[in-house]
């Protein structure tokens, strides 16, 4: 709660190739502590990518080079001495498809903890995955099956383990990547409400290409555009009285 | 066809008689196309069945023996003279001499020289090794008269089993009249009959095709898999996750990559000299042992567990990969706990294929002298052996019509041994396939 309203994750000169090609032009954004940030914009203007440099997720693809920094209370996460592994960590991460591994419930969820030993006995991890899962809103469901296989559930419970699994490590900051492409209007309300209830705890960024969703969830809006931030502020003024032209052009429908 | 007719008449706007006959050519196109992957099959499937019978229906003679029950004084003078009750001296007994002695007493009224000798064909000239065996389990036995069960010989054993027909002129028989008469004898007092061959699996190699059998090779052919899996999975399996996780991009790997998949090409007898050179030659290794035969193997089968082993890492959806990094974990974790997990029956899959490649290989094996008249059955990988398949070679070389069934017989159980590892393997495709 310390760091309500402060800025949680603070983006300068963000730049990103794909070989010769470049994705971000300096990307500068101030993300707040405990609220909901959407970023939203027409394919290929690299929210994606962005978001992707807040666990540094690009450092896995081939042929991928991040320039600039990106601060996480301070931390420079492109710092040499930042540990990626001990990053993940804090910066949980969930999909655009639901991909739960191919293990149980239980395990899917227990996973993280284990490989980061923050449950010393059974017990302790047992107790974090019902708190997990509780809090992911799945319990209620899957509390009598947490042996059966994770991809045996439906698709927005899937999407739910995933974020009890990324919740599990005790992350501090969420980032979800069209988190509701694939799942049908009450799968996604579901989502929805649980993204409201986890922003009391941690810091999300959402990348969405539903403007709906947008503006139902997220307290502050950025729009990105050709691998720049057009406008960036508080989703009401964005949706009701966006600065930009380009940004009212995309969120009126006129393009994207 | 039917499907047409029906959408033809319910359609409202009449189709055009162009339209039509193009649609008509479009479904005798896809008819043809069915017919001659129908007949393809069917060819493909009648000449491995061809292939297979005649292997199975020319092996069935050799999985029995015929046996001659004869009469056999077990002399005390022959056996153990001195009364020592030592095992060595009664094992170096002339047993063969013991069965001669049975003969000429059944037959009295064989006199010269040549004619003993047909006489003495009649069984196997291994035949004294029965009665040492039986001698050596009833110690107690020396002194009496028994009457004992010993192998005939092969072309006798033949002739019972119908593949050399006793109504040809006796010029044209391999048994000549004398050997048929004497045989009758035994035949009418109940004295002969067929058991079922455990020799082939019980005895090593042997030049008297009665007496053969393919115990040796087959223990040769399973040390030297082992050497070959021992060696060749873990190595494989390391390297083809450094190259596919792990290892940079760069032109190193790549040119790494391509000598990879050139090796699978490599005809296997490279490999022979090869290992010849190195490990004979340099390293000193002994001949003919499962050991060099296996690391030759090996050789040959790394870059089919590589290629293997990395398409089947390949094929693990990337949003797995993504999930374990997302949650924080190391490559290392991400590869050990989900990637490999899922890769396994795809890793799996291809080391069997290539071990049951090495089993049936032969050509590495005669550079590095696997292909040798071996009796004695290998013990440990530096014994000297020989494999299944060149015991195949070697009695098909062998003049003894005899051999030909027992070359079969060797076919089918070297199949067998290979169908046995592939089941192997379906088996443990299963038990690690997991749906994601």
């Amino acid at each position: 709660m310390n760091y309500e309203n402060e800025n949680k994750i603070q983006s300068s000169g963000v730049q990103v190739y794909y070989g010769e090609n470049r994705a971000l032009h300096g990307i500068d954004l101030n993300i707040g502590a405990n609220e909901v940030t959407a970023l939203i914009g027409p394919s290929g203007c690299g929210k994606s990518t962005f978001l992707r440099c807040i666990n540094r997720m690009n450092d896995v693809i081939d042929g991928c080079r991040v320039e600039g920094s990106v601060f996480i209370d301070g931390d420079n996460i492109y710092a040499d001495h930042m540990d990626v592994v001990e990053l993940r960590a804090r910066v949980g991460m969930v999909f655009q498809k639901p991909n739960p591994f191919p293990k149980s419930v239980y395990d899917n969820v227990a996973y993280g903890p284990r490989i980061h030993g923050l449950a010393p006995t059974k017990e302790a991890l047992d107790h974090m995955v019902e708190t997990s899962l509780k809090r992911a809103g799945l319990w209620q469901e899957v509390h009598d099956r947490l042996s059966d296989s994770g991809s045996s559930l439906s698709g927005g419970q899937q999407q739910r383990l995933c974020i009890a699994r990324a919740i599990a490590v005790n992350p501090e900051v969420v980032l979800m990547d069209e988190p509701c492409s694939a799942l049908d209007p009450i799968a996604t309300a579901v989502i929805e409400e649980l993204i409201e209830e986890l922003k009391s705890e941690y810091t999300i960024v959402i990348v969405t290409h539903s403007m709906q969703q947008a503006s139902r969830v997220s307290q502050k809006t950025a729009y990105f555009h050709l691998g720049n931030v057009v406008e960036f502020g508080d989703t009401k003024q964005i949706f009701s009285n966006p600065k930009n032209s380009q940004t009212e052009a995309y969120i009126s429908g006129r393009i994207g | 066809m039917t499907d047409t007719s029906t959408s033809m008449s319910v359609s409202a706007a009449p189709k055009s008689p162009e339209k039509i006959a193009r649609l008509k050519a479009r479904y005798r196109a896809e008819r043809r196309f069915r017919f001659y992957g129908r007949a393809a099959i069917a060819i493909a499937a009648g000449i491995l069945i061809f292939l297979l019978s005649s292997i199975v229906y020319n092996s069935i003679p050799a999985f029995t023996q015929n046996f001659v029950e004869l009469d056999i004084e077990l002399a005390q003078d022959v056996i153990d003279p001195n009364f020592s009750k030592d095992a060595e001296i009664i094992f170096a007994a002339d047993w063969q001499g013991l069965i001669k002695t049975s003969l000429r007493r059944e037959f009295p009224e064989v006199n010269s020289r040549a004619d003993k000798r047909e006489l003495y064909d009649l069984v196997s000239s291994g035949a004294g090794d029965w009665v040492r065996d039986f001698v050596l389990d009833n110690p107690q036995a020396i002194g009496s008269m028994v009457r004992l069960a010993v192998p005939t010989s092969d072309d006798i054993d033949l002739l019972i089993k119908g593949l050399i027909d006793r109504n040809l002129p006796e010029s044209d028989r391999l048994v000549s009249n004398k050997e048929l008469g004497w045989l009758d004898h035994y035949t009418a007092r109940g004295r002969v009959h067929t058991q079922f061959a455990w020799v082939l699996f019980t005895s090593g190699d042997s030049r008297e095709p009665e007496m053969a059998g393919l115990s040796g090779a087959f223990v040769g052919s399973l040390l030297t898999i082992l050497v070959t899996l021992a060696v060749s999975f873990p190595i494989g399996v390391m390297a083809a996750i450094y190259l596919e996780e792990l290892a940079p991009k760069n032109r190193i790997t790549g040119i790494i990559e391509v000598n990879i998949n050139n090796l699978a090409a490599v005809p296997s007898i490279v490999f022979g000299l090869l290992g010849l050179a190195v490990f004979i030659s340099f390293f000193q290794m002994p001949r003919s042992a499962p050991l060099v035969g296996g690391l030759v193997l090996s050789l040959m089968t790394l870059p089919t567990i590589i290629i293997a082993t990395r398409a089947s890492l390949a094929s693990i959806p990337p949003s797995i990969r993504e999930a374990a990094l997302g949650v924080g974990a190391s490559r290392l974790q991400v590869i050990f706990h989900h990637v490999l997990p899922l890769a396994m029956p795809g890793i799996l899959t291809g080391t069997i294929i290539g071990l049951a490649q090495a089993a049936g290989e032969t050509a590495p094996l005669l550079m590095i002298g696997m292909m040798a008249f071996i009796v004695d059955t290998p013990t440990d990988i530096t014994s000297k052996a020989t494999v299944l398949p060149a015991q195949i070679y070697m009695w098909a070389n062998n003049p003894e019509r005899a051999f030909l069934p027992k070359t079969s017989a060797a076919i089918v159980v070297l199949l067998l041994f290979l169908l046995s590892v592939n089941a192997t393997a379906i088996y443990f495709r299963k038990k690690f396939e997991k749906r994601w």
